[in-house]
């Protein structure tokens, strides 16, 4: 039994990982195959040619939507750090009176899903001027309920005595904020840093509706572009572009996967 | 010393007391109006510190939704303005029309196949990769990582898997003697695959967070069992899912949640076809305000959306913690 169990596990964890990473794995060597190699259903590429990715880049402005992308990801990242760290150490740090209706206000905005508000949204986005532009796709996602109680969380276990001392030290609150908080919820900002930017993205149906023209297009509708474009024909180039679009989520995901797993669930379980 | 004088200190007296009380009071004022704007002080900061999460929660998300329930009364032109008020006549159309019946056919029926089985798969991926085994690490990466992958290229990749002629899947179903299934051009079939990829999809975060609460069950438990002699689906039955059932709870929930909210998926692989069977309650919502324009009855559905999505929330707050066993 001792001997058998691993063997046992080791056998399912393979076998899962090989069935789940499949799709992943064979995208990417669908992206180097020719039109002849994908019809023929081949499992592997006969060689290791780029050109599928040379004309990637040639049938969407493909690069220009990447800078798009990371411009966009890294401000609602930075934005959200900022608009949820402030909000969460008052939650977890300054009473007042109303303090709880507030609370329970921001715990409202989790029953609201953005779908349900998308039109009249679409339309203030429209009047502001904003379509097609980055402030569309960034201003609406910087105040975040759910970032604002995770942080909350590793903020609450910071001892307030040490608010106190700080104050009599002649330390701001402001002082205190960036000072001490901040530095000490190193590990939740960077959890939330790494949220923000995978969603942000990822998104889908938000930047579809406000870009109109590829000047300010996300790679997610690059993607659908692609899609309509080369669908038929070139399997091999619309893999190449899967790959360039998911490889910075991956990436990112596989640095930060076990420090998201523990931010996560701190603070979505507590 | 006569009365005159005596008189005179009195005077003197009460003149120096009215002073006295007259500075008394001012010291008070001061002091007072100092401890009003000291006692006030933390409010002040609060609300500088909560002023841009509040304001804007109240431009993008609080005014649409008011405004989503006021458009829903009414037909609006082709710029989304409300012309002409119909009071309730927008719901009832909705609920006698037969495409929207259908829709939400499509989506329950959806998220029946999509919320059991991500959540099953989740529970079963992360109890095998909570073993302390050698690189076990390894695994966790890739049992997370469909968490990374963006739901527009999740949908090409399964497109290319379903496709017709050069899909693997049906090529891999023929090496076994299995009939060609046609994923996305039966009906029946193409909502089963817009479920298998949202599913998919699912995996990656729903592992992540029920690995995060098996590894939260206090260890001893375990260890006492082991002495104990107890197996290990009687370890799994006794311990680990009771202790576990706060975090399954919390991911079926957001589950639910995200299925009555899929929406990618169904614009790449089948455009809500065919036969408007995948004509998810999103997809339902963009068709008619983006591409027809009735955001009137958009703003309908998006109250049913909204309606389904608080009620789920509700529960996972009121029962939440109350059925679930907690430590």
């Amino acid at each position: 039994m001792r001997i058998i169990r691993p063997i046992i596990f080791y056998f399912l964890l393979v076998v899962s990982a090989l069935l789940l990473f499949f799709p992943i794995i064979y995208s990417v060597l669908v992206s180097f195959m020719n039109g002849a190699e994908v019809l023929s259903r081949s499992l592997l590429p006969s060689s290791l040619s780029f050109e599928n990715y040379e004309k990637v880049f040639g049938t969407v402005p493909l690069l220009h939507y990447l800078k798009n992308s990371f411009i966009v990801s890294s401000t609602v990242m930075l934005g959200q750090l900022v608009v949820c760290s402030l909000s969460a150490f008052v939650f977890a740090f300054i009473p007042f009176k109303g303090r709880n209706v507030i609370f329970v206000l921001f715990l409202s905005t989790l029953m609201i899903p953005w779908e349900a508000a998308m039109i009249p949204n679409f339309l203030t986005i429209q009047s502001l001027g904003w379509m097609n532009s980055y402030l569309s796709m960034t201003v609406p996602f910087f105040a975040l309920a759910f970032g604002t109680f995770l942080l909350r969380q590793h903020f609450k276990t910071i001892p307030h005595e040490l608010y106190e001392a700080s104050q009599i030290e002649g330390l701001s609150t402001f002082q205190f904020f960036y000072k001490v908080v901040l530095p000490y919820a190193k590990t939740s900002l960077v959890t939330l840093g790494i949220y923000g930017f995978l969603t942000t993205w990822n998104m889908y149906l938000w930047p579809l509706l406000v870009t109109t023209n590829d000047v300010k297009r996300t790679v997610q509708i690059g993607l659908k572009q692609l899609q309509t474009v080369e669908v038929s024909t070139e399997w091999g180039v619309v893999m190449a572009g899967v790959v360039i679009v998911i490889l910075p989520t991956l990436l990112l995901l596989f640095i930060g996967q076990r420090q998201l797993q523990k931010g996560l669930t701190q603070g979505a379980i507590k | 010393m006569n009365l005159a004088e005596v008189e005179r200190v009195n005077v003197r007296n009460e003149v120096e007391e009215g002073e006295r009380v007259k500075q008394k009071i001012e010291e008070f004022q001061v002091v007072n109006k100092e401890s009003f704007w000291k006692r006030t002080k933390n409010v002040r900061i609060a609300m500088l510190y909560l002023l841009p999460s509040i304001l804007l929660f109240s431009v993008f998300l609080f005014y649409p939704m008011i405004k989503t329930v006021y458009l829903s009364f009414f037909l609006t032109d082709s710029k989304g303005n409300a012309a002409i008020f119909v009071g309730l006549e927008n719901y009832q159309y909705l609920l006698e029309s037969a495409r929207f019946q259908k829709s939400m056919v499509s989506t329950g029926l959806f998220v029946l196949y999509t919320v059991p089985t991500s959540v099953i798969i989740a529970l079963f991926l992360a109890l095998l990769a909570n073993e302390k085994l050698r690189g076990i690490g390894f695994f966790r990466t890739i049992f997370s990582s469909t968490m990374g992958m963006s739901v527009a290229a999740s949908a090409v990749i399964w497109l290319f898997l379903f496709h017709p002629t050069v899909g693997t899947i049906n090529h891999f179903l023929g090496l076994f003697g299995i009939p060609a299934v046609r994923w996305l051009l039966d009906p029946t079939w193409a909502l089963i695959s817009i479920a298998i990829t949202t599913v998919w999809m699912n995996i990656g975060f729903s592992f992540l967070i029920i690995l995060g609460g098996l590894q939260n069950i206090d260890t001893t438990l375990y260890e006492s069992a082991d002495i104990d002699g107890a197996g290990y689906f009687y370890q799994l039955r006794r311990i680990t899912m009771p202790m576990l059932s706060p975090t399954l709870f919390f991911i079926i929930t957001i589950t639910f949640i995200n299925s009555f909210q899929s929406f990618g998926q169904v614009d790449i692989l089948t455009r809500g076809g065919p036969a408007e069977s995948t004509n998810l309650i999103v997809y339902s919502i963009y068709q008619d305000a983006f591409i027809n324009y009735q955001f009137g009855t958009a703003s309908a559905q998006a109250i049913i959306l909204f309606i389904i999505v608080f009620v789920l929330t509700l529960l996972q707050f009121k029962f939440g913690e109350r059925k679930v066993h907690y430590q």
